[in-house]
């Protein structure tokens, strides 16, 4: 039975002959809208302007880019049932253009305060900053309810603040402060919060992706075996280009469709993994079609283009709660920042950036939303200044905070501090009354 | 994540990547051969070894994320794409298990490999080869596989960087048989202890430490010779006293020596060992000092728990325990994840004050327990 479901779920993304994809334009929203039209404009690697030592790898490429253009009508297929069924023609209501618009802009303001705050010395470490993917967090993740999981990178603030974290808690814990959501303990790269299930900031590559999986797996669990018949928790996993090559996104694609899971494999496709190009670090640069090799759709999208995404998110989010499986999203995207905030990023061609800077997503949205009279000018300049307002108390509330106190070092540690064991006294270290004034000096 | 070499505006540290000096005259050359005549970063130290090994040898080659078009997350491999091209410096995808198993293969068929893990915690994914296809090869196989193969990178505490990015591996990988695990602590280390790794038959473990790429030590005329080597398991004393001897390694060397010239100043002399080795362990080294001194404070960034300190006062116990003046004294980071605060990473880290009043206490000039940092 599960076989002939990924046996099905496979063939969603077969693609299509190739011949039948040039007259596929049905819709006056096709900018946004037709996944082919963006095919063609910033057709997989081609807003790559990467040189490839090797003459061999350019022949591949090219070979890549008429096979993804076929398969992207796959997505477009997923998209036009849609569009037949609803009866308007616009890609977003009002209300949820306004959400998302105010999401993309708290996720890139966010990010820009930390470059500031982190050149003032208020932050520290590895920074590391998710301008320009914006699209791809609020076009995902706006779609979620509380219950439903995210599990991010290093690359987390955003995720985090869609996902619902106060900005204040985020910001907080880059500051080090103890009204952090971790209390100053995790760091810019480790944001975790249990009422928004947010289950890590992981700062290892791939590492994040079992632990995605084992939280669908426990939706799974407690639906089936504790019997708990409500819950359709969808867990969505974010990572690089660069962690597809890790072994640990193979095994989960494996065990995720082998066990049909609730989970959205979400890449995040910025082409660069640090300074190496994706075209030099992967033998087949096209990711999503991992996805049929292992039972599962496969898609590729714009992840400039936060309407896009979101269809594609519906979609795979649906599946995943329908009980129907995982889903693999390739995002194509970019960041308009160097790797961290101590990246000097060299490496990568000033014409590469221009290409994207001209797509940015939250300038895209705001245009979509005017065109279509979903939005005033006034009113989306209204959001931004409610989202400095945000971001100025924001700082404001992390500044003021507290610095942890010097017992918090030996807190956490263990959910039960008799971990620490028995001291010399016979007692249980922790429940010395001083216990918390040294640091475990054993 | 990272790091890549801090370029904090406001933190004015000095530009890691001035890798334009390469060698800098302290005195005018016409002074001649001085001992002292000249500096070098321990980034350039360890540069230079590999340029040079890989141009003795032709079965040396580098492997490892970001090593060959960025020249290295902190710079260590800047050049040598160039030199001896993308066959030799190769740039590979974020697979450290594969990656590193693929560096193993290599050495099994008498290649010299050097992997570099971008830090060392990322070596947690790739232990498998480490320890199962790399240290216990030869043993068995009964000596017909050796692996003559270096892994190597920054390990121990940066700044800032959180619970997964800062850990100390020495007495992970020192509890290895079939490992040799080495931690220089300044250029004349890292230069003659990495060609002595690469020139090794075995698996070594080379544990560098981000915080000391860009200092600067003195460097020898011996030891810019590129003939230049220093002896695996070997200790070195870094400063001879005779009250009280103080263990340590890679970064806690710069530390312990700043103790003990505080302790001088209150009349007390204190030896400062730099294990530079981990295992082999320098045992004769460290009894020696401490049959002559009967003191001992051992320091590392490490846990506490079966650390390297832990073993060191196994072996003095074992071998010297009738030497032994005041109970052993063990400086560590302390027993927790390391905290992102830096309020609380500074308390979770040694710190000179804690072997300052270490070396106090075990002098019998205690000051109460309660006051450890
Ligand atoms: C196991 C492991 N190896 C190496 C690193 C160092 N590292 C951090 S981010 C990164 C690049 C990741 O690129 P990608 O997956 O494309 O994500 P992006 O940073 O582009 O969002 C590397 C190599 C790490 N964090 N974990
Ligand atoms: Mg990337």
């Amino acid at each position: 039975m599960a076989a002939a479901s990924a046996f099905s779920a496979t063939k969603f993304t077969q693609p299509l002959p190739l011949n039948t994809t040039t007259s596929r334009s049905h819709d006056k929203h096709q900018s946004f809208f037709d996944p082919l039209k963006t095919t063609s404009s910033s057709s997989s690697f081609l807003g790559s302007t990467r040189k490839l030592r090797l003459n061999s790898a350019s022949k591949f490429n090219h070979l890549a880019n008429s096979n993804r253009r076929s398969a992207v009508v796959a997505v477009s297929d997923v998209v036009k049932e849609k569009k037949v069924k609803s009866t308007t023609n616009l890609l977003i209501t009002k209300e949820e253009g306004l959400k998302v618009y105010e999401d993309m802009i708290l996720g890139r303001s966010f990010e820009d305060m930390c470059a500031q705050m982190y050149y003032r010395g208020k932050m520290f470490g590895f920074v590391h900053l998710y301008n320009g993917q914006e699209a791809v967090s609020s076009g995902f993740i706006k779609l979620l309810k509380q219950e439903d999981s995210v599990v991010s990178t290093y690359r987390d603030h955003v995720h985090a603040l869609s996902k619902g974290v106060p900005a204040r808690a985020v910001m907080s814990e880059l500051f080090g402060k103890t009204t952090g959501c971790c209390r100053g303990q995790g760091g810019s790269m480790h944001m975790f919060s249990k009422e928004h299930n947010l289950l890590g900031g992981f700062a290892f590559i791939g590492e994040g992706i079992p632990v995605a999986t084992g939280a669908a797996f426990s939706s799974k669990y407690r639906r089936e075996v504790l019997k708990q018949a409500d819950c359709d928790h969808v867990t969505l996993a974010f990572f690089g280009d660069g962690t597809c090559n890790n072994g640990q996104f193979f095994e989960c694609l494996n065990m995720a469709a082998l066990w049909k899971l609730p989970i959205v494999f979400v890449v995040e496709n910025n082409l660069w993994a640090i300074g190496m190009s994706h075209l030099r670090a992967t033998s087949d640069p096209e990711i999503w079609k991992k996805g049929p090799a292992f039972g599962m759709p496969g898609v590729h999208v714009d992840g400039m283009d936060v309407l896009k995404v979101r269809e594609v998110a519906k979609e795979a989010i649906g599946r995943a709660r329908r009980g129907e499986g995982p889903t693999l999203v390739e995002c194509e995207t970019y960041r308009f920042r160097g790797h961290s905030l101590a990246d000097p990023d060299e490496l990568r061609d000033p014409a590469e950036k221009a290409h994207y800077a001209a797509r940015d997503p939250i300038t895209a949205l705001k245009k979509y939303m005017i065109e279509n009279s979903l939005a005033s000018e006034a009113e989306l300049k209204a959001i931004e200044k409610k989202i400095d307002e945000v971001l100025e108390d924001a700082v404001e509330f992390a500044e003021e905070s507290p610095l942890p106190s010097r017992s918090q070092l030996l807190e956490n540690v263990f959910a039960d501090p008799r971990g620490f064991g028995i001291g010399p006294d016979g007692q249980y270290r922790c429940e010395d009354p001083k216990f918390t004034e040294g640091t475990a000096h054993v | 994540m990272f790091g890549i070499i801090r370029q904090k505006v406001s933190a004015g540290g000095s530009p890691p990547l001035a890798f334009g000096q390469m060698i800098r005259p302290a005195v005018s050359a016409w002074r001649g051969y001085s001992a002292a005549a000249k500096q070098m970063t321990v980034r350039e130290a360890l540069n230079t070894a590999l340029d040079e090994e890989m141009s003795a040898d032709p079965k040396v080659f580098l492997m490892g994320e970001e090593v060959g078009e960025y020249q290295g997350a902190y710079k260590i491999s800047k050049g040598l794409l160039d030199k001896y091209g993308p066959e030799r410096v190769l740039d590979t995808p974020i697979t450290e298990a594969g990656f590193t198993g693929i560096g193993v293969g290599a050495a099994y068929h008498g290649l010299k490999p050097v992997v570099e893990f971008m830090t060392f915690n990322f070596s947690m994914q790739a232990m498998d080869h480490i320890i199962n296809s790399a240290a216990k090869s030869n043993y068995m196989s009964a000596g017909q596989i050796s692996v003559p193969i270096v892994f190597r990178g920054p390990n121990g505490a940066a700044a800032g960087v959180g619970a997964q990015h800062s850990q100390c591996y020495a007495a992970w990988y020192a509890s290895c048989p079939g490992l040799k695990v080495l931690a220089p602590y300044s250029s004349e280390d890292a230069r003659g202890l990495l060609k002595a790794a690469i020139r090794d038959p075995d698996p070594v473990v080379f544990l560098e430490n981000e915080l000391l790429y860009g200092e600067v030590f003195p460097i020898s005329a011996e030891v810019l010779d590129s003939s230049f080597c220093l002896p695996i398991g070997k200790a070195k004393i870094e400063r001879e006293g005779k009250d009280v001897t103080i263990t340590a390694f890679s970064k806690m060397v710069g530390y312990a020596l700043k103790a003990a010239e505080i302790l001088a100043k209150e009349g007390i002399s204190a030896e400062v060992i730099n294990l530079r080795s981990i295992r082999p362990l320098d045992r004769h080294a460290i009894n020696a000092s401490v049959r002559k001194t009967n003191r001992l404070v051992t320091v590392e960034e490490g846990f506490p728990q079966h650390g390297v300190g832990a073993e060191i006062c196994a072996s003095v116990v074992e071998e010297s325990f009738g030497y032994l003046d005041a109970p052993v004294e063990r400086i560590c980071g302390a027993d927790v994840p390391m905290p992102y605060a830096a309020n609380l990473e500074r308390i979770a880290l040694p710190q000179v004050e804690d072997i300052v009043r270490a070396s106090k206490r075990a002098c019998y000039r205690s000051v109460p327990m309660a006051a450890t940092a």
